[in-house]
């Protein structure tokens, strides 16, 4: 056999193996891509881990957030030590039924910091979905109708040149007090802090989308589309949302990152929830004061809300590259 | 170029009078009461009276355009005053903090070097850092110190600066006692001593600052430098035999410079915000502070006058970005 009728074989016979292989779908082979960025699977593996502990750790654990001690209790419980303290300092005040300690009232830590943990995901959470919806809505209408572009454009803008964090922590305050009456302190100001990361987190992902629908108005798909008869409505939700999908997944993880963070900024700088209603950048605030004495409370929400932006932002990171199909392929 | 910065700075007139219309809407249409903090003891009309001297009594727009004409008139005329001993704005009503009573643009010139003897000195550090490990980074990628690089540069994104300037605070200034845990604003640099005080005052607040924009700005150069070194321009110079240096140093890191010039403009007003978390953690007496103690004391011209502040320095950048960035690429007209 010559060389090339050999040549002619093998070619032959890979297309046979390509031919005979099951077809991968498209979501298979995002999976695939995204398994080998190692950072992200380890990103995505610890966010799971962390959302989990949250979610389950309170049914399973067995001392509640909100007991506080009283009387003789409150002198026997309170300011004791993580466990591990007793590595360096056996003469420490601690016990086996808490892990992580008590607090100044005697609350349990691991306790604490499983439900700030819940309270503080959920307004990253509600608030990446409040700015996501808000985004999308402005750069598909910006995107797609031109008489929207400039007038959406200019808020956009607009929205960019304001002073976030300042205005912010204003409304925080200017906004409470009525909220808190007329939904309950807690939902009032879970709500109230949701609202002001959504309204003004939403400019990039507007930006991106909107950039990208005005590429894929112009594809042959949605002129057949359009051709067709088909309403602008339709053409939005059927043919081009799905083409939009990647860059507002990507949006997401990492709006989910910095609503985390603005929200324990706020608590920091005690303008979050209220004292007896802990998350993590709260916790933080609370233990700032005794740092000298007991660092531990300090450290376990900070490195828990640093792990999770960790992890939230490798995630992104891997699913800009699975997404991406010019970079899958390789 | 002259025409597009003209037109630029004409459309920035309109954008800050209507944030600074939006400012002046959330503080008024908000539902707090500045009055809220006074006893309830006093009684209703000297409550009232207290509200006319706090010049509450007019309508809304009088009061916006009274604002408008105090901080876009007078207070510049009192800064010629200031510079040039005349005496344009004598008798004039200036913009009046309800905290002290004093107007509000003399206590933000005490603030403001402070936060910028800070802030500037982090921004400069940060960029001094972090071209260097871009640029490597880029040069060699891939490697362990590209990867570390990476590594480094995502915790600092991701860390807080809440909790990174805590945890410096406790493990220098607790455990080690090597810096101060405040920063003393008092001090006053007169000697030898004082100078290497204010040396270590300073070593933390910086550093904290520094992380986070070492973090952005590094990754920003590594993307910007790999996009120019897989170019045409790059083979061609190698190709004639100019030296390793010569092509990395001049060739590409002179464009790779564009876009990180830009976001280098860009980041100043935001790292502005961000010296508000970082003025609270070491008590640096700064216009962050300013703020967060006007927001708490109800003190609305303050805030207002503050917040405003802030939207200028972003518009001002922003501008300047443009700018800049039509004067080193010459590839990109306005016109």
């Amino acid at each position: 056999m010559t060389d090339a009728a050999k040549d002619k074989t093998l070619q032959h016979s890979s297309v046979q193996d390509e031919l005979s292989k099951p077809a991968r779908s498209q979501w298979r082979e995002i999976w695939v891509q995204f398994k080998s960025h190692r950072g992200a699977l380890f990103g995505g593996c610890l966010f799971m881990f962390i959302v989990l502990g949250v979610v389950v750790g309170p049914f399973i654990y067995w001392n509640d957030a909100k007991f506080v001690p009283t009387g003789r209790d409150f002198i026997t419980l309170r300011d004791m030590r993580p466990i591990y303290h007793a590595l360096w300092d056996p003469s420490a005040k601690m016990d086996w039924a808490y892990p992580l300690g008590t607090d100044n009232l005697g609350r349990d830590m691991l306790a604490r910091l499983m439900f700030g943990g819940r309270v503080s995901l959920a307004v990253g959470m509600a608030a990446m979905i409040l700015a996501l919806i808000l985004g999308s809505l402005i750069g598909v209408l910006a995107g797609y109708f031109k008489k929207l572009d400039g007038l959406l454009m200019r808020m956009t803008d607009l929205f960019l040149a304001l002073p976030l964090l300042p205005m912010i922590l204003v409304a925080a305050v200017l906004f409470r007090e009525s909220l808190s009456k007329s939904i309950g302190p807690e939902g009032g100001i879970f709500v109230l802090i949701v609202c002001l990361i959504g309204i003004t987190s939403w400019m990039p992902t507007a930006r991106i989308v909107r950039g990208d629908v005005l590429a894929i108005k112009e594809r042959e798909f949605v002129l057949a589309a359009r051709s067709i008869g088909t309403k602008p409505g339709s053409i939005i939700s059927r043919h081009i949302l799905p083409n939009v999908l990647s860059p507002i997944m990507v949006s997401a993880t990492l709006g989910i990152a910095t609503a985390i963070i603005t929200e324990s900024a706020l608590s920091f700088l005690g303008f979050g929830f209220p004292p007896d209603f802990p998350t993590w950048g709260r916790l933080l605030n609370d233990a700032v004061d005794r740092m000298t004495l007991f660092p531990e409370r300090v450290l376990w929400p900070g490195i828990l809300i640093s792990l999770t932006v960790l992890s939230v932002n490798y995630l992104g990171d891997g699913l800009r590259d699975a997404l991406d199909p010019r970079i899958r392929g390789r | 170029m002259l025409t597009f910065t003209i037109r630029r700075l004409i459309i920035a007139v309109p954008t800050l009078l209507f944030i600074s219309l939006v400012i002046f809407l959330l503080l008024e249409l908000a539902p707090g009461d500045p009055m809220a903090q006074v006893p309830l003891t006093v009684p209703p009309e000297v409550k009232e009276k207290m509200r006319l001297a706090l010049g509450l009594g007019e309508p809304v727009h009088i009061r916006f355009w009274k604002w408008i004409v105090q901080f876009f008139w007078i207070e510049p005329q009192v800064l010629v005053d200031h510079i040039f001993g005349t005496s344009f704005s004598a008798g004039d009503l200036r913009v009046i903090s309800w905290q002290t009573r004093s107007p509000v643009m003399d206590i933000v010139v005490q603030r403001l070097p402070q936060t910028l003897s800070v802030v500037g000195t982090a921004y400069i550090v940060a960029i001094l850092i972090a071209l260097p490990i871009g640029i490597y980074s880029a040069y060699r990628q891939y490697s362990w110190f590209d990867q570390l690089g990476t590594f480094v540069s995502m915790v600092g994104f991701s860390v807080p600066p809440f909790f990174s300037g805590v945890l410096v605070i406790v493990i220098f200034s607790v455990q080690l006692g090597w810096f101060p845990s405040i920063y003393d604003t008092t001090l006053e640099v007169t000697s030898w001593e004082t100078f290497v005080k204010q040396l270590q005052q300073m070593v933390m607040p910086v550093m904290v600052l520094a992380l986070q924009i070492t973090a952005q700005l590094s990754r920003f150069m590594r993307a910007s430098m790999l996009d120019n070194l897989n170019q045409d321009y790059v083979r061609t110079a190698r190709a004639k035999g100019l030296g390793e240096y010569t092509v990395v140093m001049v060739h590409v890191l002179r464009n790779s410079m564009i876009p990180v010039v830009t976001v280098i403009a860009l980041g100043i007003p935001s790292i502005f915000g961000g010296a508000i978390i970082t003025e609270q953690v070491f008590k640096v007496n700064g216009i962050g502070q300013l703020l967060i103690g006007a927001i708490q004391a109800n003190d609305l011209p303050m805030v207002q006058t503050l917040t405003f502040i802030f939207a200028v320095l972003i518009v001002l950048f922003n501008l300047i970005a443009d700018v800049l960035y039509g004067i080193l690429d010459p590839r990109i007209r306005y016109d």
